[in-house]
């Protein structure tokens, strides 16, 4: 109590030096906790230990051994780059800035009490937390993928990770003529431009070792949901004949041992390698903890503080929120979500006051070959009035054209957004 | 961030100090929403402009530039640019222009 006392009533600079005295030691300062180490989740714990002078605790909660990038892992399927080419550690968060990672799981969350339940057992304490848990797949909606087996026969490959190498093992042994189908989800979902940089790849990958193949895209939307010009143009282009896009194919249920899809109105489905992206809503441990009050599947905050407008003390980033409108599910905008969140966090725990305008922005780039590249971008600015973030008027864009130099600055971009998140 | 040079001259008179409504921490903010691509206080990766230690007046003529569509050779700023306030971007410059490289 006698800590909270001091944040409530000591002055804006009394409570940082008397942070910063206790910065090297343990136990003392604020404690915030932050589950899931994506690009929202570890900006967010690297930028409150920067912006508090190193003297507000962070935990981070994490499982994975390192961080596997979602942006980029398409081109591991069209065989670029390998998974060591888009996996960074967790070290420099510890050694350079202190945060304390539990390589442990999230089980449950005691809002009241301020605790968040580890699968090990352990129990961590907070003063804020901060929960980015990323998606996780409604299997509901697709009752034969609830079984295990057919989970790991039938690949969404839509978190970097191990089903990243298990679909493209799945296409190094699709025989020639074979055909890989795809199902896109209605919006929103993660990574809205994802799905047709992912046909992309694939059929780079055919072009060069399976010409006879082809890509079927059985999308649930009404037309291509991100970049439609810039990838209908590269379809029929670079890969004529080759990828087939078919809308309004709205996905209802897989049948994993005869590799058959359903549709809602359309004929069934066959095809030699099927990949389900399956609908998503917010992280299960968000979503068991109630925070997922938009239709029950993603989390409403307040865009000033990131703060859960389900629980107090409690902030939901990146993909798992119920996003502003034109606001994408991407890993720059998870990004810029920790960082903003970070400075209101550090502002509360400091008794300063939170930025009443905060501006960020958007930058996305999709990879149509193995080396050309097509972007989006845009600039989201906070209106007072309406409480949300809307773009700028007359910023952003996209590419004219896929081209090579953006491809260039697509790696730098990966490089750098690494670095940010994780160095 | 190519071709400086030429209109180093046109800088003049233009106010280059942060807006009077922005905190300090708030600038800090308003920066960092560039760091995902230049890196975290501007200290960017290989194959990307560092802009930590960058004269203030140069940031600000180039963003300038970029909003009025006067890089021939932009991709991506002369979008982004475009969704920041000048008094933004003098802030924003000032901030970067103090950093270590």
């Amino acid at each position: 109590m006698q800590r909270r006392h001091l944040l409530q009533t000591g002055s804006a600079l009394g409570v940082m030096g008397w942070m910063s005295g206790c910065a090297s030691s343990s136990g003392q300062g604020p404690k915030v906790v932050v589950i899931g180490a994506g690009y929202a989740g570890a900006t967010a714990a690297k930028y409150i230990r920067m912006w508090s002078d190193y003297g507000i605790q962070v935990t981070l909660v994490e499982p994975n051994p390192a961080f596997v990038s979602c942006p980029l892992s398409n081109l591991v399927l069209g065989g670029s780059k390998r998974m060591a080419d888009i996996t960074s550690p967790y070290d420099n968060l510890v050694r350079r800035h202190g945060v304390k990672w539990v390589q442990d799981r999230a089980t449950s969350i005691d809002v009241n009490k301020r605790l968040v339940q580890l699968a090990g057992g352990s129990a961590l304490p907070y003063d804020r937390l901060i929960v980015s848990p990323g998606v996780d797949f409604m299997w509901d909606s697709l009752p034969g993928m609830k079984q295990a087996s057919a989970q790991d026969k039938v690949l969404h490959a839509w978190k970097g990770g191990p089903q990243t190498l298990a679909l493209r093992q799945q296409l190094e042994a699709l025989p020639d003529g074979g055909v890989f189908a795809m199902s896109i989800p209605l919006a929103p979902y993660r990574c809205p431009p994802g799905p047709y940089e992912r046909a992309c790849q694939v059929a780079s990958y055919f072009s060069q070792y399976k010409p006879k193949s082809k890509v079927l895209i059985l999308d649930a939307n009404d037309d291509v949901t991100s970049k439609g010009a810039l990838f209908k143009k590269a379809w029929a282009e670079r890969y004529a004949g080759m990828i087939e896009y078919r809308p309004k194919h709205q996905l209802v249920d897989v049948d994993a041992a005869s590799g058959t899809l359903k549709f809602e109105f359309n004929d069934d489905l066959k095809a030699n390698v099927l990949n389900v992206i399956p609908p998503m809503r917010a992280g299960d441990i968000a979503f068991k903890a109630g925070l997922a009050t938009a239709n029950q599947r993603w989390c409403e905050v307040d865009f000033l503080t990131f703060e859960s407008k389900a629980a107090p003390n409690v902030h939901v980033l990146g993909d798992a929120i119920q996003i502003a409108p034109a606001m994408p599910k991407s890993g720059h905008m998870a990004n810029q979500h920790g960082k903003t969140c970070a400075a209101a966090v550090v502002a509360l725990l400091t008794g300063q006051s939170v930025n009443a305008a905060p501006v960020y922005n958007n930058t996305c780039y999709s990879f149509v070959s193995a080396k050309e590249v097509v972007h989006v971008s845009s600039v989201h600015r906070y209106d007072a009035d309406k409480k949300t973030m809307l773009t700028v008027p007359g910023s952003g864009g996209l590419s004219a054209a896929a081209n090579e130099l953006e491809g260039v600055y697509a790696f730098a971009w990966a490089q750098n957004i690494w670095a940010d998140t994780l160095a | 961030m190519k071709k400086i040079v030429p209109w180093l001259v046109c800088f003049g008179t233009a106010t280059l100090f942060s807006a009077q409504a922005q905190t300090a921490a708030d600038v800090r903010s308003l920066a960092a929403s560039c760091a995902a691509c230049h890196g975290t206080n501007g200290n960017a990766q290989a194959s990307m402009v560092t802009l930590a230690g960058m004269p203030q007046q140069v940031i600000v003529q180039k963003m300038q530039d970029y909003k009025a569509g006067r890089v021939p050779t932009a991709t991506i700023m002369h979008q982004l640019a475009k969704g920041y306030t000048d008094e933004e971007i003098n802030a924003m410059a000032a901030y970067f222009a103090a950093q270590k490289k």
